[in-house]
C-alpha cells in the first residue's frame, strides 16, 4: 500500500508563544482536489506552510510520500510541493521575468505551454505582471508555479481577493489540473466553495484537524 | 596659541548662541531650555575630556601602539552605539563589529599603507575617528531597512521561497534596495560638497590657517575614504544580517520592526 500524500504525526506548533496546532494527527489522501475548512485563525493556513516548509512542527512529524519532510533538501522539496498564496505577488517585470524566476533559461514555448495550462493567453508573456488584473495575477501565480513542474500545489484561500468570475475561472483551473494529476490542497474559510471543489474534506478548528 | 585658535574667550563668546536657542525655546515654549543647556554641557565635557586625552596620545613622544588601542576602542564603542540603536536587530553588536573593524582595516590600510599620511598618532586618531564615526550612519541605516525590506516584503519573499528559490537569490532585491539606501545619503553629501556646504575638516583646516587647495585635497582624500568606509560596513551589514533573518532550511524568520 503506498503511503499517503502528507502525513502528520502529533504535529504541534507555537508561533510567538501562542499555540497555533495542536497535537494535529491526519492523513491527506494522494488524489484530486483536498480541501482544509476553517475559520480565520483556526490554524488551516499555518498547517498549509508546514507541508512545503515555509513552518516547521515545534513537535511531531510531516511526512511527504512516507519521508519526514524535515530530511529531504528543502529547496527541492517546494519545487515539488508549490504553494499559491491568498493575495497575488506579482514579481517586478513582464509575466516572462516572472516565470523565468522559478524556471531560469526556460525556451518561450514551454512558458506559453504553461500560462496556456493556467489558463492564460500565451500572449500574455510580454504583459506587465503589476498591469494585471486580480484574477490573472492569480493565474500567473498558479502558471509560475506549475512551471516547476510540481506534483502538488498548495493553494492558501487563492480567491479570498477575487471576484466571483474570477474565483469561479480558478475554481475550474484547480479541477483541471487536477484531472491532469496534480494534487492540490486549498484551504478555504468558505463551505460553499469547498462543497464545490472539495473531493476530500478536512475540518481545521481551534488547532485541532478532523475529517469532515 | 595657533592663529586659528579661539581661546576660553571666544568659546564664551560662542555660548550667546546657545543663549540666543534657550530665549527661543523659552518664548516659543517648547520646554527644551533644559535639553539644550544639558547637550551643551555635555558636548563641552566630552570634547574637553577627549582633548586632554588626545592632547598625551598624540604627543610627539606618544607611542604609535597607544594610539593604535585607541582606534580599538573607538570600533568597540561603534558597535556599542550600533546595537543601542538597533534593538531590532539580532546580532547587532558582532555584525557592526565586524562590519566596523573591516573598513576601519580597509580605509586605514589605504591611508598608512599608501603613505597618504605618515602612520603617527596625530594623523592616526583623527582619521580614524572620522572613519568609524562616519560608518556608524551608514551601519544604522542598512540594518533597519534590510529588516524593513523584508518585513515590508515578506509575502514577495515568502513567494520566491515557495518557489524553491534559496535565501540569497530570494532576497537579493530587497537587500540591494536597503544598501543602496544606505548608501545614498553619503553619496549625496559627496556630490553636494563644496557647493551647498563646507565639510568639517576642510572647515577646521581654513579656520586653522592651512592654505585652501591644501585643504581641500585633504577633505577630498577624507570623503573618498569615508564613502569607502560606509559602503564597506553597508555592504557587510546587509549580507551578514540577510543571512541571520533566515534559517538554515531557507525559511524567513519573524522580524521584530521598529520604524527608523
Amino acid at each position: 500500500m503506498s503511503p499517503p500524500l502528507f502525513a502528520l504525526e502529533r504535529v504541534t506548533l507555537d508561533l510567538g508563544g501562542r499555540r497555533i496546532l495542536d497535537d494535529v494527527s491526519a492523513e491527506l489522501p494522494d488524489d484530486g482536489i483536498t480541501c482544509l475548512v476553517g475559520p480565520s485563525g483556526s490554524g488551516k493556513s499555518t498547517l498549509l506552510r508546514l507541508l512545503n516548509r515555509l513552518e516547521v512542527p515545534t513537535s511531531g512529524v510531516v511526512r511527504y510520500r512516507g519521508r519526514d519532510v524535515a530530511s529531504l533538501d528543502p529547496l527541492q522539496h517546494r519545487r515539488q510541493v508549490g504553494m499559491v498564496f491568498q493575495r497575488p505577488t506579482p514579481f517586478p517585470g513582464t509575466v516572462r521575468d516572472n516565470l523565468l524566476v522559478a524556471r531560469p533559461g526556460a525556451a518561450d514555448d514551454l512558458l506559453r505551454a504553461t500560462l496556456e495550462r493556467a489558463a492564460l493567453p500565451a500572449s500574455f508573456l510580454d504583459r506587465v505582471a503589476d498591469d494585471l488584473s486580480g484574477g490573472e495575477a492569480q493565474r500567473m501565480c498558479v502558471a509560475r508555479t506549475l512551471v516547476t513542474e510540481p506534483d502538488v500545489v498548495l493553494m492558501d484561500e487563492p480567491t479570498s481577493a477575487l471576484d466571483p468570475a474570477a474565483t469561479a475561472e480558478l475554481e475550474a483551473l484547480a479541477r483541471q489540473l487536477a484531472d491532469d494529476g496534480v494534487r492540490i490542497v486549498w484551504v478555504s474559510h468558505d463551505p460553499e466553495q469547498v462543497a464545490r471543489i472539495a473531493d476530500h474534506r478536512f475540518v481545521v478548528d481551534a488547532g485541532r484537524l478532523r475529517r469532515g | 596659541m595657533g592663529e586659528g585658535a579661539i581661546g576660553w574667550g571666544g568659546l564664551a563668546a560662542s555660548l550667546l548662541l546657545v543663549g540666543v536657542a534657550v530665549a527661543l525655546s523659552v518664548w516659543r515654549r517648547l520646554g527644551l531650555e533644559a535639553t539644550i543647556l544639558w547637550a551643551c554641557a555635555r558636548a563641552l565635557g566630552q570634547l574637553l575630556l577627549v582633548g586632554w586625552a588626545l592632547a598625551a596620545l598624540i604627543d610627539d613622544d606618544a607611542p604609535v601602539a597607544l594610539a593604535w588601542l585607541w582606534v580599538v576602542g573607538m570600533v568597540l564603542f561603534a558597535a556599542i552605539t550600533v546595537r543601542r540603536r538597533t534593538p531590532e536587530v539580532p546580532g547587532a553588536f558582532s555584525l557592526a563589529l565586524a562590519a566596523t573593524s573591516a573598513s576601519a582595516v580597509l580605509s586605514l590600510g589605504v591611508v598608512f599603507g599608501l603613505d597618504v599620511y605618515d602612520a603617527v598618532p596625530r594623523a592616526i586618531i583623527p582619521i580614524a575617528g572620522m572613519m568609524v564615526g562616519n560608518s556608524i550612519g551608514g551601519t544604522v541605516t542598512a540594518s533597519r531597512r534590510v529588516i524593513g525590506e523584508l518585513a515590508d516584503n515578506r509575502a514577495e519573499v515568502e513567494a520566491r521561497l515557495a518557489l524553491g528559490l534559496p535565501w540569497p537569490e530570494a532576497s537579493r532585491r530587497f537587500v540591494r534596495a536597503a544598501v543602496r539606501t544606505a548608501l545614498v545619503g553619503q553619496i549625496e553629501s559627496t556630490k553636494a560638497v563644496g557647493l551647498v556646504f563646507l565639510p568639517g575638516a576642510m572647515t577646521g583646516l581654513i579656520l586653522a590657517g592651512a592654505d585652501p587647495v591644501d585643504a581641500v585635497l585633504v577633505q577630498a582624500a577624507v570623503m573618498f575614504l569615508i564613502l569607502g568606509c560606509v559602503a564597506t560596513n553597508a555592504a557587510i551589514v546587509g549580507l551578514g544580517l540577510t543571512r541571520r533573518l533566515f534559517t538554515e532550511d531557507h525559511r524567513l524568520r519573524p522580524l521584530a520592526r521598529t520604524e527608523a
